[in-house]
Formats: C-alpha cells, structure tokens, sequence
C-alpha cells in the first residue's frame, strides 16, 4: 500500500522548488458559504460602493492559519460622516464572518489582526459610515490547502 | 585564454558538426579574455553583480531556455525572449558567442566549439581586473543561489561556497536556496561572512521583528549608497517552511518603499535593489516603487544583454550558474544617475584565465570529494537540459527514473531552474546528477493520488507561473510531468488551463475518480519518505548505460 499524501505534500512535491501548489483550483471565486448574505445583512441590502477601503493581505499565504491583515478606511474622523464599523467576510472559509471591527466616532479607522483562511479566494472588506453610506475593497490571496503541517 | 592547439581541435571537431560555412565564422570570433571584458568605463560606481550560481565552482554547460513564454505585459517582453526573437531583438548574429551564451538554437553544436562557461576561478579574474580597472568606485553584489545545489555544498552545509566566495569579497548578498539549509545554520554562516546577508522582508512570525539587516550604506567613488536586500518572497511556500519555521517572507512592497525612503534620508545618492525577486516581480516593483536607481534582479535566471528601464529604473538580469558577470558603470551627481553603460559579460571557460588564488580554494574545497564526484554512471544519449517553461530533457530522464525505479504510473519533478546541461555522448558522472537533484529534502517519495488532484495540481504550478499579475506569478516553471500528456492554455484563468490529461501508458483519459500511483521528489513536507532523488536516478542511468528521454511526458501548449 502506498501512503498517501495530503494536499500540502503533494502540490509541493509536484511543484518542488519554485513553484509550490498555490490554492484552490478551482477559482478564487468559489463561494461555499453566505458571504453575501452576511454583506446584505451588514448593510442592510444597499450595495457597498468600491473604494476608500484599503485591504492589505499578502499574495499568498506563508500558513492559511495565520494570515497577516490589515485594514483601513480613507473617511474622516471626528467631524462629519465617521467609519462605525468594518466588516470582513471570506467567501471560501466555512464560515463567511471573519472579524467586525467597530471604531467610535475619534477612533482612526485602522485595523490590523491574522485571520484563518480555508482556501484561495477574494477576501472581502465592507466598511459601514455614520452617514448610512458603505464602501468595500476585495483583494485575492493564494492558501496552500493543508498548509499548515508544512 | 584558448591555446592554439585546443583552438584547433576544437575548430576540426567543430567542423564536421556545426551547419555548413559556421567554423570560419568561428575562426573569426575567436574569443580573447581581453575582449569579453573590453568596456569602455564611465562614470563615479561600478556595479558588479553576479546571481544565481547554485553552487557551481566549476565551470558547465547551462542550455537557456527554448520556451519562455510571458503572459500579461509580460508578453514577448524581455526575459520572454527565447531563440531567434531574442537574438533579432538585441542584434546578435547566430552562431556567435552571444547567441551560444544567451539562447539555446544550436546548443550542442556551439557547445563543442565554445566549451563551458562560468567557473568561479574565472569569476574572480573579471571582478580582479574590474577592481584594478576602478579601485574604490567597486561595489560586487551576490544575487543569491549561491550556496546551495551541488554535491560538495549538500555535504558541507553551504560551507565550500562560503570560503569560497569570501575570496571574492562582496558587499553584500540576499537569499533563497541558502534558507534551506535550515533557520539555525543560516544564522551561523551569515554571522561570519564579513559583509551583511540581507532581507529587509523577512521577519520573525512572532513579533514580525527583522531577522536580517535591511540595507548597507556605503561609500564608492565619493558617494554614499544604499545597498537594500530582498529574499526569495515566497521561500517558506516553494521550499520547507519546517526548516524556517520561525521565518516571514513576502514582496513587502510597503517596507521596500520605506527602506528607499530611509536610505535617501540617511543621505544615499544612489539605492540599489539587490532581489531575489524575480524579474517579472521586480518589473512591477520598479514601476510601483519611486526612488530606486537600479535593481539587481535574480531567482528567474535570466540573461539580458542590455538595460531594461522601467521609469528612472534600471534592471539588471544577470544570468546564472555563473555564465555571466554583470558589470554597471553609473555617473552618479546630485542623487541622480545621469549616464550609465552596461555589459552582460560572459564567462567563456576556455577563453579567461582561472585566477590562481581562487582555483586553488576550489581545488581544495572539491578535493575531499574528487573521486566519488568523478565516478562515471552512464552516458547522455541525447542533449540533456532542464531550463524552460515545460520539460527539459533532463527532467525527462529523472521522471523515466523515477516510473521506473519507483514503479510509478505518473512522475512529477519539480520545475526548478537550476540544473546543468549534458551534451549527447557526454560521460554523465555522480557530481552531474548532483547538480541537477542536490537539495537539503531530496526523498524520492512514492503515493497515490486521484485523478482530480492531479489536475488540482497542474492547475495550481500553471497559475503559479502563468498569472497576469506578477505579484502572483512569483513561480519556477512548470512541474515536469512522467508518465501522461496534457495540453495547457496558459491564457486562460486558475481552473481553466489544463486539459486533454491523458495516461501515457494507456492512452486513456485520466480519470478523476481514479487512483493513481505518483513518484516524485523535493517534498516539502518533513515527513516525505524515499530514497534520494540522486540514487533513483544514478541507480537508472547505470542500469542502462545510455539515457535519452523514454516515456517523457508530453505537453501542449496553446495560448502563448
């Protein structure tokens, strides 16, 4: 009998050196989960306009456990229409809310924190203003599947 | 320097072999050490970069590749440029020396009349003379790959190249092959080096704290500049993260942009990128970074003769296994560059003089080791390479070895760039196969695998190389295949690339629900099991004397 590896091994030993398996092949827009519902929910079934949203996440994920990010919202603070809320939702994870960020009305709209992704896929920031105006930024990252034994 | 007498052996051998009319072309070309170096010097700095020597003290026969396909901007763009594209664009005559050097149309042919090229002997001759030439306007830059793939640097843990480039005296080097010889050896080595190994992205996953310095400010010609050093972005994902467990990686764009910042702040008139980006990335980066004179670039392997400039840039692509040195004189005034000229020199091994000092030290170095080194298995039946997008013959061989020695139906080879070629008939000794298979996690290892995943596979590497976006497309080439055909778009998105998969041995479809048996090897994994790539296919080739490509996979490519 042969001993069979995981995903982790096997893209890498496919790919070896340079190129090591990236993600899902499947597509990073594969949804599993009710991403948009929960987009729907948070902004109470407006469309959050593109922009003003920076979401920084790496091109590829080192480990999907533990992926760096970061983000921040171009809005003014203090005066005027103020960031209330980020919400970040990952449409290949299982679950599709990965954090909720609340800023009060003083607060810098930055966030930095490491969040678990299953899969290769389009993370999805949506940030709610003061003004009942709501903006978001999406951003692809690669996860080696199982890429936590490596 | 060639002697007379070699010159004309070659010359007769040459010209039973080469196309009608080419040995008097060689007669003409005749190549001459002084000539190779001639330049005329310009300018305050001179940057002297070499890259990618995988560990090759000794010099070798390296084919470039035939296919090099570039996808997005990239397309039929520099470094994509391969064979007659690539010599019409730079104005290189067939048959010459430059177009042996940087393509690979008639390589075994012009491989018999030019010989080897690189040698770190030969190395130390250009960068001595460059030195005598402009004394303190010197700065020598080691792109990385330096210390790892071949035989002598597995056995001595990087050691053998260490003192050995010490004897060159560079100012600085980045990395990628060294991390695999683990977190704990890379920190003693590079705490003895007498210059900084540098990584401005690589921090601890802790408290995402530096590991490695970020630049080197120093003083050439009359002014100051900075030295910034990018690792490998994607080691702990192409290579075992076990083995830098503790390490963070990544292009780190932001903190490239504030090392250039700092720099100029400290009072740099020029900042260099040395990177091991690759050069794809590294085109990005120089249009999305302002306040970078040059980048050195690296890690894709590639040779261009000339400049390329992105913006106020200048790329540097300097080859590898030490075919080339890189040599960039700048008229630096005022924090700018005003004037600059550049020359790919190549190092034809039979043409410049060893440089007594450093032959030596490698002599040494390879001594302990010289008889198993030498031991011949078998002999090349066909021109042997690997470099290329898709499968080089070379890799053709390793994956025959490993459905055969492994009792596999599919065999996948990593698509490293690294690896040496074989001309047909060459005596294929131990320290070759070592030069195409020497890594620190070599287990050949043996498994099943459905269908599916296989495709799974294939379609992740493909994305891997063929991404629009560079900052995804920081790959090698692509797995080299054993055992089955497929045919690959590389236009179209992840998912989408990889049809027609077929079973070689049946000429069946493969089936996704189907279980199939997989050897291959440079798991990185810690637990991968096997025989050493290395055995397997020493253990092939001696069983059948001569080895040329036998149930090579096959590859269709569309959309390039």
């Amino acid at each position: 009998m042969v001993r069979r590896l995981n995903r982790r091994e096997a893209l890498a030993a496919g790919a070896g050196a340079f190129a090591a398996g990236l993600g899902s092949a499947t597509g990073p827009a594969r949804a599993l989960n009710d991403y948009a519902e929960q987009i729907a929910k948070f902004t109470g079934g407006r469309t959050p306009v593109e922009g003003r949203v920076k979401l920084e996440l790496p091109e590829l994920a080192e480990n999907g456990n533990t992926v760096p990010l970061s983000v921040a919202v171009d809005a003014p603070s203090g005066e005027g229409a103020h960031v209330q809320e980020i919400l970040v939702v990952a449409p290949a994870n299982p679950n599709a809310r990965v954090i909720r960020f609340r800023f009060s009305p003083l607060s810098v709209p930055e966030a930095s924190t490491r969040i678990r992704l299953a899969a290769t896929q389009d993370v999805i920031a949506v940030a709610k203003l003061s003004d009942g105006t709501f903006f978001s930024a999406s951003r692809q990252i690669k996860v080696t599947i199982g890429g936590c034994g490596g | 320097m060639i002697t007379r007498r070699e010159f004309l052996q070659t010359a007769a051998a040459t010209a039973a072999i080469v196309p009608g009319g080419w040995p008097r072309a060689f007669a003409q070309q005749r190549l001459r050490q002084a000539d190779l170096m001639r330049f005329d010097s310009l300018g305050n700095v001179t940057l002297v970069h070499i890259a990618d020597l995988h560990a090759q003290l000794v010099p070798v026969y390296f084919r470039e590749a035939s296919v090099n396909i570039g996808v997005g901007d990239a397309k039929g763009e520099a470094p994509h440029l391969t064979g007659a594209a690539l010599l019409n664009r730079y104005g290189i005559a067939p048959e010459s020396p430059e177009a042996y050097a940087l393509s690979a149309d008639d390589f075994t042919a012009l491989a018999r009349a030019y010989g080897r090229m690189g040698g770190l002997d030969r190395i130390a001759t250009v960068l001595a003379a460059i030195r005598a030439e402009r004394g303190d306007k010197v700065v020598f830059l080691d792109g990385g790959d330096t210390w790892q793939n071949s035989y002598t640097s597995l056995v001595t843990k990087g050691q053998d190249m260490v003192d050995c480039m010490a004897m060159l005296r560079p100012d600085a080097m980045v990395g990628h092959w060294e991390f695999t010889l683990g977190a704990d050896r890379i920190k003693e080595l590079t705490q003895s080096l007498g210059f900084p190994f540098l990584a401005l992205n690589v921090r601890d996953t802790e408290w995402d704290e530096p590991v490695f310095p970020a630049s080197t400010m120093l003083e050439r010609g009359g002014i100051r500049l900075a030295v910034l050093g990018q690792a490998y972005p994607y080691t702990p994902i192409a290579n075992p993260r076990w083995m830098i467990p503790n390490w963070s990686f990544g292009i780190r764009e932001d903190e490239v942009r504030t090392e250039v910042e700092k720099a100029r702040a400290a009072g740099a008139e020029l900042v260099v990128l040395l990177s091991h980006n690759g050069f794809d990335v590294d085109r990005k980066l120089a249009g999305r970074v302002a306040g970078i004179d040059v980048v050195l670039t690296a890690h894709t392997h590639d040779a261009l003769p000339a400049i390329v400039k992105i913006g106020r840039t200048l790329l540097v692509a300097s080859g590898s296994h030490g075919k080339f040195v890189s040599r960039l004189d700048l008229d630096v005034r005022g924090g700018e560059v005003k004037d600059y000229r550049y020359k790919l020199i190549p190092i034809f091994a039979d043409a410049i003089a060893p440089h007594p000092a450093v032959a030596a030290k490698v002599a040494a170095v390879r001594a302990p080791y010289l008889a198993h080194l030498s031991e011949v298995i078998g002999r090349a039946g066909a021109l042997l390479y690997r470099r290329g997008n898709f499968n080089g013959t070379l890799d053709d061989v390793i994956c025959d070895a490993l459905l055969a020695e492994r009792d596999a139906e599919i065999a996948l080879s990593p698509g490293v760039r690294w690896g040496a070629s074989l001309l047909p008939a060459q005596a294929i000794t131990r320290e070759d196969i070592y030069n195409a298979t020497a890594i620190t996690y070599p287990a050949a290892y043996r498994t099943a695998m459905s269908g599916a995943r296989l495709k799974e596979i294939l379609e992740d590497i493909a994305d891997n190389l063929f991404n629009p976006d560079p900052y995804y497309r920081q790959g090698g080439d692509m797995v080299r295949v054993g055992g089955i055909a497929y045919t690959i778009d590389v236009a179209q998105p992840i998912g989408r690339r990889i049809s027609q998969l077929r079973l070689l041995r049946t000429g069946a479809a493969i089936d996704a629900g189907r279980d199939y048996v997989v050897a291959g090897w440079g798991s990185v994994n810690e637990d991968a099991h096997g025989p050493a790539i290395w055995d397997v296919v020493a253990s092939y080739i001696a069983a059948r004397g001569e080895v040329a490509p036998a149930t090579s996979g096959h590859v269709t490519v569309a959309g390039g």
